[in-house]
């Protein structure tokens, strides 16, 4: 399976019903993709609007209708719209219920990093930083290594998004969490072994006695 | 509220001016004002936008003809020449979080000196700016944010200048209208009044200073 595909079916799996959910882009945009259909979740496009729907059908778009990288959406019944404040609001005050965001480093204490690479990659954090800092529960979806270099670290090395640390981590290799504030190795992705994992992860897991295999 | 051309709207605002322009990735951006700008050249402009859009697009085209000499914005990662200009130091970037962004300016257009938010604590951004503890939690003290000029795009406008808003093209234009000396409005349909119901004015008449007039 597509590793993408792999994180986003898991991620999918970490979503209740009625929760008001964000997801940023690139692999946490996938997970809409597999939410099972009698779970009823609200997405929020920080744009301004909740209750996202999907790409509209081809020449049904409209220009006022749109995802926070300015691209065509649909609105499902019950969607409601508002400005950038009433927006923020929800995501700093602690209303949103789950985000979903991509990753460049996480720590073995839950630091995220991923709004920029000094030098090279400076396009702003848009609202990256108040969505880690003010949504419920924070979950990274990512690959577990870039060009064989693990993204998982014993301390980020990029400025980090938030002091606060996430709650879980997804990637095509592993689910990590932090219980006690010490990343710990919940899953393995199917197929694959803990020595497997802990080889291409740089920060120390802790590894409890059971580690079960990803359900997806 | 005075209703005038784009062209009369844009003479009155100054080369070097401060300049707060709605829209969201070119959503909800008054395209007029904006082609206007620049063809009259306003140049030296110290914008303040959610993001750079795209090139050929919203805010876009102030970066296309070199006009913006400061910027205060979200994110510009999709605009590359907004990016380049930021990169050689022709401009000058601010980077705030989109919720920080959106209460400073708030902050300005409510008559307060700034607010206090947990974005930013423990980062880069904390760096130089006031700390506050309320109840033992930490807070960035974060500076209100005014300009000259706001210039807002509206679904609807009334003859008196009310405004009403269309799904995510509203985003930072009713907090805009609120935090400038002079609001500049563009909209899709000017209509009587009255047909924006009480209850679904955004933004009251009195705000609007400048009305572009269709056609």
């Amino acid at each position: 399976m597509d590793p993408q595909i792999i994180i986003a079916r898991r991620v999918a799996k970490e979503l209740r019903n009625g929760n008001l959910v964000n997801l940023g882009i690139g692999i946490p945009t996938l997970v809409a993709n597999y939410v099972p259909s009698d779970l009823k979740v609200f997405f929020q496009s920080e744009n301004g609007l909740i209750g996202t729907g999907p790409i509209p059908e081809q020449g049904m778009a409209h220009p006022t209708l749109t995802d926070a990288g300015g691209r065509p959406i649909s609105a499902l019944p019950g969607a409601s719209t508002f400005d950038s404040a009433m927006s923020f609001g929800l995501i700093r005050g602690g209303h949103v219920d789950v985000t979903v965001l991509g990753g460049l480093q996480v720590d073995a204490h839950g630091h995220l990093a991923n709004w920029m690479i000094p030098g090279k990659m400076v396009p702003g954090m848009g609202g990256a930083m108040d969505l880690v800092t003010g949504a419920k529960r924070v979950i990274v979806a990512m690959q577990h290594a870039a060009k064989g270099k693990s993204k998982i670290v014993a301390k980020c090395s990029l400025p980090l998004t938030s002091a606060r640390p996430v709650n879980l981590v997804v990637t095509d290799m592993a689910v990590i969490g932090f219980p006690d504030g010490k990343a710990t190795l919940l899953e393995t992705a199917p197929g694959l072994s803990v020595g497997e994992v802990l080889a291409l992860t740089e920060a120390d897991l802790a590894i409890p006695d059971n580690v079960p295999e990803m359900r997806i | 509220m005075k209703a005038v051309s784009v062209e009369e709207a844009v003479a009155m605002i100054p080369a070097g001016a401060s300049v707060m322009v709605g829209g969201f990735m070119g959503v909800g951006t008054p395209e007029r004002l904006l082609d206007e700008v620049v063809r009259q050249r306003k140049t030296g402009l110290t914008l303040i936008s959610n993001d750079a859009a795209t090139p050929g697009k919203g805010v876009g085209k102030l970066f296309d003809q070199t006009l913006v000499s400061k910027l205060t914005a979200t994110h510009i990662g999709l605009n590359p020449k907004a990016q380049q200009q930021m990169l050689a130091n022709q401009i000058a970037v601010d980077l705030v979080p989109q919720g920080t962004f959106v209460e400073r300016i708030r902050a300005g257009g409510c008559g307060l000196g700034g607010v206090l938010t947990p974005t930013g604590v423990g980062t880069l951004l904390a760096e130089g700016k006031r700390q506050i503890e309320v109840d033992g939690k930490p807070f960035l003290l974060e500076t209100a944010l005014r300009a000259q000029f706001a210039l807002v795009h509206a679904f609807l406008a009334d003859y008196l200048g009310n405004l009403a808003y269309a799904l995510t093209s509203r985003n930072f234009n009713p907090v805009m209208a609120m935090a400038a000396d002079t609001v500049i409005v563009t909209a899709e349909h000017i209509v009587p009044v009255g047909v924006i119901a009480p209850d679904h004015v955004v933004t009251p008449a009195p705000l609007v200073d400048y009305l572009i007039t269709n056609g």
